[in-house]
């Protein structure tokens, strides 16, 4: 089917330009990009970030900041008008008529201080002339079509009482309550845990059979593309790069950059696992647990048990990886081991020495035995020191002489691939990539035997990713250290792990090699997790189902 | 919420205690002797005993504060070693003088003040906004006095609209009332003008790049309800902060104003004080402008549970 002589386009953006400003050489944030939605149809808009994809989808809804990002050529047309030349005035109407949005964020994509029912009421009392006892019906009935349990409770909510999903499915509400001919859907699940995640999928997936929405689906997340999407077009540097059907973009990506991209993402199937080692054991956590008290001056305190009884043992050279959803704990586990909170009860051993009951004063000697890397590599480096001196504080801190650490600065920086001039820059000059790598030198300069890594790759892009897991791989066979890899993504830990522990509720429901709890899980709850984990049925590296790699080998 | 108020007061208890015994020991821990303070240089030795006993200074520290503080909870502030009246009437009259103008002042300011911030953000880096932060500059840099001298000057003197100086009490009618109060009014809100406006206009541009007000967009809101439902109320806690140390300060620190209009109010009172070294009408002043501080406070903290649900209580 071609878009020209379809009927049902519901959305054709052609040779699209927007400009970061209104000068006629303007940078090009969105260059020269043409592609349709068609009704009833979900097209997945996939890239790395920068790539484009939000732009897209703010032009079209004319949202994009104004006088910042300027289209500046060709047209984008919602079931044939024109919306690049139509008036505030328009645009406005057509807004929850006939184009909604969702965005990533629920958590902050909601007033925090009106009540979500009146939220979703502005929409009908702005578009419509229902009077308020026919708005509240319809809102309640669209509140159950979201599958929203207890509506009328809900509906007078404000958006702190409801969890993720549920405001998630308040902003689907929202969005389709007026049954709009298409809804954008910018990243919508990104910020949900895995079985959230698949609830918020199929949602959007029925109500789109029901109503034949088109569906504008923005994702970098190849795993959402293989559940979710009809066609799939893969934008780079605001270009569009190749576009076609799910299946063909999947199995015979036409574009080397497609083909690189899909390689990156990680499969879920356990690597082959390295031979068991009896090397010394250089971390143990025993029974480890942390309350939290929250106290009042006059009210009852409140427990809250972030972690408990967690026992985890870790040999040199290993790797344990441990995993959860938001909320389970594994953070707390990483950071009572660091010692960068104190554990409620329990013991942390680190190379056979309690370190858990430790003052601060007496910790100081162990703490360079143990080094954490963190999530967010632009906000875990100091931005007004130059990367050398980041690096070269600890072992400054521990008795080297300056000098003696910029050196090693030097050579740690050459160790994680990066240019030894990197070392009188800051890190602004640096990409997430590049940033989360100083961040791996950073905590080597010390040399650690333990490294623990919270969710380090969980904000890069795969391609990236891909990089830096390879590197920590490299690293480990080099310098044999032992790494703690806690990560909310069953794909990289399947990838990076000989050992995983589950955790939910702040305790581990299971323990043991990779290959065996990722394949072959004892447990409900790891199971609902790896069921949920989105596009398990592909194999993306291979272009291929995971079905078909195993009758491969067969 | 009753709850929440019954605890925030029950928590101001011990705050207005502090202050109690700091401005008890105020005059007991002055080198010397608080007899010889209090009655001057020139006292007799019988003046001198004549004021120890009436302040039971022969007795022990700890029964000089409860006999101290069961009088003042009685209403018994003490009386002024210069006019020799009781402290209670001659804060009295002024309340009215200084609260009126706190009051005029803060709800001038808060009319005039928040669009401008509104717009300034609305319209932020164009020539509006540009003119709003010029304005609210030279409400701050000009000086009280100046303002106040010009407003005489124009409206008092040259046109006659309104009288020179001087306060009536609203119970002499509303229009005697209204007209000497304006003029002060108008000149305290110079600086409010320009503290709310700036604390308006910044709290509305940090708000107005949240990702809800980008939902609202998305919704097809109109700007005003955009600006005003979704914005305003959430740029609106440190707004209310502001406000609400303002009138504070508003009651109990506008001595120049008060000079320069001839207002008796609460502010020359304790000035007086203090140049006169009338120590317990200085002490009912402190003990004064802390209880205003402590309930405008309250008030704040309950104003943000108002506007913010997230805010426990």
């Amino acid at each position: 089917m071609t878009a020209t002589n379809s009927p049902n386009v519901i959305l054709d953006i052609s040779n699209l330009v927007v400009g970061l400003g209104r000068k006629a050489d303007a940078h090009r944030i969105i260059d020269d990009l043409s592609l349709q939605v068609h009704e009833g149809e979900t097209l997945c808009l996939v890239g790395e970030s920068g790539s484009g994809k939000s732009v897209t989808s703010l032009t079209v809804m004319g949202l994009q900041q104004k006088g910042t990002l300027v289209p500046s050529g060709g047209s984008v047309k919602l079931v044939g008008e024109e919306l690049l030349t139509a008036s505030d005035r328009r645009l406005r109407q057509l807004r929850a008529t006939r184009m909604a949005m969702i965005f990533q964020e629920p958590m902050t994509a909601l007033n925090p201080v009106v009540p979500v029912g009146r939220q979703i009421d502005e929409v009908l009392r702005a578009h419509t002339d229902l009077d308020a006892r026919a708005r509240r019906q319809k809102i309640l009935a669209m509140m159950e079509h979201v599958r929203l349990p207890d509506v009328e409770r809900i509906f007078s909510s404000y958006p702190h009482r409801l969890s993720g999903g549920q405001r998630q499915r308040i902003m689907i509400a929202m969005a389709l309550v007026l049954e709009p001919k298409l809804l954008i859907a910018d990243e919508p699940t990104t910020a949900l845990d895995v079985t959230t995640q698949k609830q918020i999928l199929t949602l959007i997936r029925d109500l789109q059979r029901d109503h034949g929405t088109a569906v504008l689906f923005i994702t970098h997340d190849m795993g959402v593309v293989a559940e979710i999407a009809d066609r799939v077009a893969v934008m780079r540097h605001g270009r569009l790069v190749e576009a076609g059907p799910l299946q063909d973009v999947l199995r015979t990506p036409k574009m080397e950059y497609t083909r690189n991209l899909l390689s990156a993402v990680p499969s879920l199937v356990p690597r082959a696992p390295r031979p068991e080692t009896s090397e010394p054991v250089v971390l143990e956590a025993n029974e480890l647990s942390k309350v939290y008290r929250e106290r009042s001056l006059y009210g009852k305190a409140r427990e809250v048990a972030a972690a408990s009884n967690v026992t985890l043992t870790l040999r040199k050279g290993r790797t344990l990886g441990i995993v959860g959803e938001s909320g389970s704990g594994k953070s707390t586990v990483a950071r009572c081991i660091v010692r960068l909170i104190d554990p409620t009860s329990g013991g942390v051993r680190l190379a056979g020495r309690e370190i858990s009951d430790l003052s601060r004063r007496l910790l100081q000697p162990h703490r360079q035995k143990i080094q954490i890397i963190f999530q967010d590599p632009y906000r875990s480096l100091n931005p007004r020191v130059t990367v050398g001196e980041s690096i070269a504080e600890g072992p400054i801190n521990y008795g080297m002489p300056r000098k003696d650490a910029l050196a090693r600065a030097r050579e740690l920086l050459e160790l994680v691939h990066l240019p030894p001039d990197a070392i009188s820059r800051y890190p602004h000059q640096f990409s997430g990539g590049q940033r989360q790598r100083i961040a791996i030198a950073r905590a080597l300069a010390l040399d650690p035997d333990v490294l623990v890594a919270d969710e380090a790759v969980s904000a890069l892009d795969v391609s990236v990713q891909a990089q830096v897991l390879d590197l920590l791989d490299e690293i480990q066979r080099r310098l044999g250290i032992a790494l703690l890899f806690i990560t909310h993504d069953l794909r990289v830990a399947a990838q990076i792990c000989d050992d995983v522990a589950v955790m939910q509720h702040g305790r581990v429901v299971e323990q043991g090699p990779a290959a065996e709890v990722l394949t072959n899980p004892q447990q409900a709850y790891t199971r609902t997790l790896l069921d949920a984990a989105p596009g398990r049925g592909w194999d993306f590296a291979n272009f291929r189902p995971v079905s078909e790699g195993l009758a491969a080998t067969a | 919420m009753i709850g929440y108020l019954i605890r925030r007061i029950l928590a101001a208890v011990p705050v207005m205690g502090v202050v109690a015994l700091f401005v008890f020991l105020l005059l007991r821990l002055t080198p010397g002797d608080p007899a010889a303070i209090l009655a001057g240089d020139n006292a007799t030795p019988e003046q001198l005993d004549r004021i120890r006993t009436s302040l039971g200074l022969n007795e022990p520290i700890y029964i000089q504060f409860y006999t101290w503080v069961a009088k003042l909870l009685h209403g018994d502030l003490g009386v002024s070693l210069i006019s020799n009246k009781p402290i209670l009437e001659m804060i009295g009259p002024r309340l009215e003088p200084s609260i009126s103008v706190a009051l005029a002042t803060i709800i001038l300011s808060i009319l005039v003040a928040v669009p401008l911030g509104v717009i300034a953000a609305w319209k932020h880096g164009t020539w509006i906004d540009r003119c709003v932060m010029g304005l609210s500059v030279l409400g701050f840099s000009v000086p009280v006095f100046v303002i106040g001298y010009v407003l005489i000057q124009v409206f008092a003197i040259d046109l006659r609209w309104v009288p020179v100086q001087g306060f009536k009490s609203i119970s002499a009618g509303f229009g005697p009332f209204f007209e000497r109060i304006i003029l002060p009014t108008c000149t305290l809100s110079f600086i409010y003008v320009a503290l709310i406006a700036r604390m308006t206009r910044a709290s509305m541009l940090d708000v107005l790049g949240e990702d809800y007000v980008r939902t609202a967009r998305a919704k097809g809101i109109g700007e005003t309800g955009v600006l005003l439902r979704h914005a305003l109320r959430n740029a609106a806690v440190p707004v209310i902060t502001v406000i609400g140390s303002g009138f504070a300060l508003l009651i109990s620190g506008v001595v120049v104003t008060e000079s320069v209009f001839n207002l008796p109010g609460i502010g020359r009172l304790t000035v007086d004080a203090v140049l006169a070294r009338d120590y317990p009408v200085i002490q009912a002043m402190i003990l004064l402008t802390s209880g205003i501080y402590v309930a405008v406070n309250l008030l704040i903290d309950v104003a943000y549970t108002l506007l913010d649900p997230r805010i426990r209580y």
